[in-house]
């Protein structure tokens, strides 16, 4: 595959390796947080932490969307799905997130419900013109990075006056939880997590540019550097966020550059804009409510908005008790910290959300990595 | 006699524009034109012509194998093959893995009420030449037809008998650490080749199925060394499913190396674009084979001449892991786990 296979080259790899490793101070520790889900996929799934020194090590951050829905806003997809006349379509990841009373909208489509998977909301789009007699919503959840195609199908459904389409939206923004982590005790008052920088959400950029962290860099003195997918992109981030914690810099630098640029894609930001505003507060899992964190469905499109049309309340649900995901996600506590990781909470049966998604940092840890902690195992291999 | 009856039905089955009703599945006059006219005359056979309700056979010397399969593929059409020919590759291929030459074939068809004839008897053509093609006779059959929208348009179970040749016993059992792992091809294509044609998923891909019958590949197999530990073919759950199944049974674990496992660009391609790992995704015409590590050179070779096997691949090593994990070297240097599939791969969202 070209234009993929060059950023996942071995030999390029241990040249990044050998150089962070030259340059890392051996008297100083380097905790960097990706913030991202699908970096903390490819750190896991292609064994980076291997290849770099044992003082810079990585903190899984709360970058994947499936992890940061609250239960009760899947509540209320579930409650949606369960309505006769509805057909809910949604990404596929959220099918087997528990839900209250560990439901899920799996468990409702084998109750009867009519759930359709879907690769994107053009997809919910055609179930809705197929399917006129009955009420179609699309699921929207995600970053920045799927806002605007959620807005293409809000534009399209107005334009094309489709009234049995409608949106659950459930878009959140990626500055708003940095700050949250920035501000959250673990990090300012205990001091018990460390985060001297960060690797930035590449997608999420390409939308809304690198400028939307230069504040971060500048009042929180964290440098960030805006980092591509793929293995050698993380590597060679790492290697930029080590030398600017070595030169005392703190500033936002953009691996990604192929992608991304100062200002992100304008027209995306329109349509965004044009579909979307603040929403006054939202609920994260594991950072609380945040104001101004999320988007919610203007006025305008009023009639395609699922929340009004059904007058869906939020309730919100406290975590399974014995479940660590909300510190997870803030990165106060790894994986195997939490008491029922790989035990009563597991990909099979997940307990909580960050071992629903591939791209929550306990399935990632589960699927790729839990080896690392059996030192038996390490040797035999 | 219904030979003896000249026109045994008044009309012929009209297989170009006819439907498959509730009559076909009743056990009447329907019924048995259908499996007259369709089966009987596709399958045709002489244990199958007698119309009997069995097959009556004298046992084969050796030890016998037997295995059962149930295809619900979605659709019934693809690249490169269709669940007729599926249901026929897919049961030979659970009897070759035991090293097993398949003998007899059962089918059991459930159809959905309205179901093309025309459809039916494409199906059933080319579960007919993928028989012959194998070398095995569907003895035997059931046909039951449900209401409309209880069904996927066609299910079909068939049951395989085979024999096995003195001196040979692959089981999952019996990996041991030191063992060679090898893979008989690119993985994937079949997966890839299914989802490229779903509604709502179309790619543009020249990836077809992989589905073939690995009989004759593993009789060349098992002639070069019989002693070979294990044979399983990764289909549902892919490569990686596969081989933790073998680690559970075996009691071992395995050390991949991700360079040497074959996966064409195509399929990486879609897998990258879906988010979707290939190691997963299903197969039909592949084979894994483990063996002791003196004759891994010549299984290979074996392999590799045989038309099946031109892309085999030796991709890792058996090892002592009571954990039971199997692990991949990584092109980029890193180690990781190639776990289990928990539930269904599903595509991500960003």
């Amino acid at each position: 595959m070209r234009y993929v296979d060059e950023y996942r080259d071995g030999a390029l790899a241990s040249r990044a390796a050998a150089a962070i490793a030259a340059e890392a101070d051996p008297g100083r520790h380097y905790a960097l947080m990706e913030f991202c889900g699908g970096h903390t996929h490819a750190i896991c799934r292609y064994g980076i932490e291997d290849l770099l020194p044992p003082n810079v090590s990585m903190i899984h951050g709360p970058g994947c969307p499936v992890c940061v829905l609250p239960i009760g806003r899947l509540d209320m997809a579930i409650e949606l799905a369960m309505r006769p006349e509805v057909i809910l379509c949604t990404y596929g990841d959220m099918m087997r997130v528990p839900g209250r009373d560990r439901t899920s909208l799996m468990k409702a489509k084998a109750g009867g419900a009519d759930i359709r998977m879907v690769y994107g909301s053009g997809d919910a789009l055609r179930v809705a013109r197929d399917n006129p007699g009955r009420e179609v919503v699309f699921f929207a959840i995600g970053f920045e990075t799927t806002a605007p195609t959620t807005a293409v199908a809000l534009v399209q459904a107005a334009a094309l006056n489709l009234r049995n389409f409608s949106v659950f939206a459930n878009h959140v923004l990626t500055p708003s939880a940095i700050q949250a982590i920035l501000d959250s005790p673990e990090v300012t008052a205990t001091g018990t997590v460390r985060v001297d920088g960060f690797i930035g959400p590449g997608h999420v950029s390409t939308i809304i540019g690198s400028a939307p962290y230069e504040r971060f860099a500048r009042d929180y003195r964290r440098p960030i550097v805006v980092s591509g997918f793929e293995p050698l992109d993380i590597m060679q981030s790492v290697l930029m966020l080590v030398r600017q914690l070595n030169e005392g810099r703190c500033e936002v630098e953009n691996q990604f550059s192929r992608a991304v640029s100062r200002d992100g894609n304008g027209k995306a930001q329109a349509l965004v804009e044009r579909v979307f505003e603040l929403r006054d507060s939202f609920e994260w899992r594991g950072l609380g409510t945040i104001p101004d964190s999320a988007l919610q469905i203007r006025e305008e499109f009023a009639d395609w908005d699922a929340e009004r049309r059904w007058q869906l309340r939020y309730v919100p649900v406290a975590d399974n008790r014995a479940c660590s995901c909300a510190q997870i996600l803030r990165g106060a506590k790894k994986p195997l910290d939490c008491a029922i990781f790989g035990t009563a909470c597991t990909p099979e049966n997940p307990m909580g959300s960050c071992m629903v998604s591939p791209e929550g940092s306990c399935a990632a840890y589960y699927l790729y990595g839990r080896w690392r902690d059996i030192p038996q195992q390490a040797k035999a291999g | 006699m219904m030979q003896d009856d000249r026109r045994p039905f008044a009309r012929k089955l009209d297989l170009k524009n006819g439907q498959v009703d509730m009559s076909h599945g009743s056990g009447g006059k329907a019924m048995a034109q259908l499996v007259e006219e369709l089966f009987g005359a596709a399958f045709d056979n002489p244990l199958l012509a007698r119309r009997n309700d069995q097959a009556v056979f004298d046992p084969p010397p050796g030890r016998l194998a037997v295995t059962t399969d149930s295809y619900v593929v979605s659709p019934l059409f693809f690249p490169g093959g269709d669940i007729g020919s599926l249901a026929v590759h897919g049961t030979v291929n659970d009897l070759a893995m035991a090293g097993a030459r398949p003998l007899y074939l059962t089918a059991g068809f459930i159809i959905e009420e309205g179901f093309a004839l025309r459809d039916l008897a494409r199906i059933v053509a080319s579960m007919a030449a993928a028989a012959a093609e194998a070398g095995v006779a569907i003895v035997t059959g059931d046909t039951k037809v449900v209401e409309r929208g209880k069904g996927d348009g066609v299910f079909i179970n068939t049951t395989g008998i085979g024999a096995v040749p003195p001196g040979v016993a692959p089981s999952g059992d019996r990996a041991r650490p030191g063992d060679a792992v090898l893979v008989s091809g690119f993985v994937g294509d079949h997966g890839v080749a299914i989802m490229s044609t779903r509604e709502n998923l179309s790619f543009e891909t020249t990836i077809a199925s992989d589905s073939a019958a690995l009989h004759g590949l593993v009789a060349a197999m098992v002639d070069a060394v019989p002693d070979v530990h294990v044979l399983r073919d990764p289909t549902r759950g892919g490569l990686a499913t596969t081989l933790n199944e073998i680690a559970r049974q075996s009691g071992v674990g395995m050390l991949l190396d991700e360079r040497a496992i074959p996966v064409r660009g195509e399929v990486a391609a879609a897998c990258e674009l879906l988010g979707l790992d290939p190691f997963y995704v299903a197969n039909e015409g592949k084979l894994v084979a483990i063996c002791a590590p003196g004759d891994a050179a010549r299984l290979l070779d074996t392999m590799r001449g045989h038309p099946l096997g031109i892309d085999a691949a030796v991709i890792g090593t058996v090892i002592d892991d009571d954990h039971r994990f199997v692990q991949l070297q990584t092109t980029f240097g890193g180690k990781r786990i190639v776990d289990w599939l928990a539930g269904e791969q599903l595509p991500r969202i960003c």
